[in-house]
């Protein structure tokens, strides 16, 4: 693994938000307007419910961590769509650039572009709501390593996708997030779901994540059993989202595909 | 010496078509190869498999001795193109182009490298310019500085200087010649300009059909089958190949 190849593919995503705002504005954008919504939705919520329940930390902070995951995705996918943007896949992929340190970079510019977005989540719901994640304890720690992990997972999987079927296809990955937050029970304890969404809850790592969450805020603690659990099935994610993708460029390289890219199929 | 280049048995087959046909050549150091042939006949296949982009259905590519299929990474540290079908991202400049390039490919003393290639290709002026609103000429200097960057030893240029004036097309070929003549490396070089290949080439490869039908001297090849100019001969094997082939 070359670090410096590493580097260049970060640079790359780093040039490209220096110099246009329509790649900055994103990063923050839509997350704060996540937590502005949520948080007066919460204020409107402990106003009815009176002081019986406080929903800041349950619906806002679960509000929060969800973001942080999906912008986690977000990153890793859009760092590689910026390639199938500028048609760059033969520039890039004839270079001693291996998989590896690219799938390397692209982690390590969504690490940059979701921590500009968990700042402004940080600074908002504390601010104006006052929700503090350290309400959670050092259970967050756990709670945000299992999120990345599990945001990386599907930024890859996403570009694997985007990689066999052609640029057209990434508005399948867009909604990703909203079509697994369901599953996860990020609003809802899992045992509101029905039984067989709850069997896929439990291969889905955040589950563990709002479970633990609403654990601690019911006043125990976040299972360390189940927060293990969690990270290993998402280090195991990321794992096979690598080799997926690896899988999708040996096709694309077997196939032609990736030298006629935009012909989004070849025979 | 170690070829710069050496393709043996390459073939590439597709579903339905045979693109490359068990072609085998070598590039030497300081040689500069025209890969020549009509629209269809494998020249594009053969330099996409020569970069690693697409995978080839038999046959083996050593780059400077390193094994493409074995050892991809040091392979292609040794390589470089410039295709006018691959332009850079639009949406950097001109010396982010360079350094993200240079980076990859794992040029040393990379500044300076950027500044020597800036100058020689005369696009200090264009050096914060994004690539994306350059003329084609200009965006084709860019790419044959990208090509340069890393000094390779299998320099490929899928017809450089296709979208070139007179004047900065020859500058260009003066340049290519000179980085050969030099002894960093040889040049595959493709173009429908056969007076610019007579001029530059040291070698022809005439593809049709994904076979070589003839090899030689772009000088003497034309009067060996008949035919005044090296066009002359390129319209018989674009139209004629079994003729060719047979005489």
């Amino acid at each position: 693994m070359n670090g410096a190849r590493t580097g260049a593919i970060v640079l790359r995503h780093f040039y490209l938000l220096r110099g246009s705002l329509t790649r900055v504005v994103p990063l923050f954008i839509w997350v704060a307007i996540d937590i502005v919504l949520w948080g007066y939705i919460t204020r409107y919520l402990n106003a009815v419910a009176g002081a019986a329940f406080d929903f800041v930390p349950v619906l806002l902070g679960a509000v929060l961590l969800w973001d942080f995951c999906s912008r986690v995705m977000h990153g890793v996918s859009t760092a590689f769509f910026e390639d199938v943007w500028s048609r760059n896949f033969v520039n890039l992929f004839s270079t001693p650039l291996s998989l590896r340190e690219y799938l390397g970079g692209l982690v390590v510019s969504s690490m940059i572009t979701s921590a500009v977005g968990l700042a402004v989540m940080l600074v908002l719901a504390a601010g104006v709501f006052g929700l503090s994640v350290l309400g959670y304890g050092l259970a967050i720690f756990p709670f945000a390593l299992i999120l990345f992990l599990f945001g990386v997972a599907l930024g890859i999987l996403g570009s694997g996708v985007v990689l066999r079927l052609g640029p057209a296809a990434e508005w399948f990955i867009w909604p990703i997030p909203a079509l697994v937050s369901p599953f996860v029970g990020v609003f809802y304890p899992l045992s509101t779901l029905p039984s067989w969404m709850q069997h896929l809850a439990r291969l889905l790592p955040p589950s563990y994540v709002f479970e633990g969450m609403r654990s601690i805020l019911a006043g125990g603690a976040a299972p360390a059993g189940m927060l293990v659990l969690g990270a290993a099935l998402s280090a195991a994610y990321v794992v096979l989202a690598c080799w997926f993708f690896a899988r999708v460029y040996r096709h694309a390289v077997h196939t032609g595909l990736l030298a006629r890219y935009s012909a989004e199929s070849v025979s | 010496m170690r070829p710069a280049l050496s393709v043996v048995g390459l073939r590439r087959e597709f579903v339905k078509t045979v693109a490359v046909e068990r072609i085998t050549f070598q590039v030497g150091v300081g040689e500069i190869v025209g890969l020549l042939g009509p629209n269809g006949a494998g020249k594009t296949t053969t330099i996409s498999m020569i970069l690693g982009v697409l995978a080839p259905s038999a046959g083996t590519i050593e780059i400077d001795g390193a094994d493409l299929a074995t050892e991809r990474s040091r392979a292609l540290e040794r390589a470089n193109f410039a295709a006018v079908h691959a332009p850079l991202p639009g949406n950097l400049t001109v010396a982010q182009n360079l350094r993200i390039f240079g980076l990859l490919y794992g040029v040393q003393a990379l500044s300076a490298r950027i500044e020597a290639l800036l100058g020689q290709f005369e696009l200090q002026a264009l050096r914060d310019v994004r690539c994306g609103i350059l003329s084609s000429g200009e965006q084709t200097r860019v790419g044959l500085a990208k090509a340069l960057l890393n000094r390779p030893r299998v320099l490929l240029l899928d017809e450089p200087t296709a979208s070139l004036d007179p004047a900065t097309a020859r500058d260009v070929r003066t340049k290519i010649r000179a980085y050969a003549a030099a002894g960093e490396g040889g040049v595959l070089w493709t173009s429908h300009n056969m007076y610019e290949v007579e001029g530059v080439c040291d070698r022809v490869l005439f593809l049709s059909h994904g076979r070589i039908l003839l090899e030689g001297d772009p000088k003497t090849l034309p009067r060996r089958y008949g035919k005044a100019t090296l066009e002359d001969l390129f319209i018989a094997v674009a139209r004629e190949p079994l003729t060719i082939e047979g005489s």
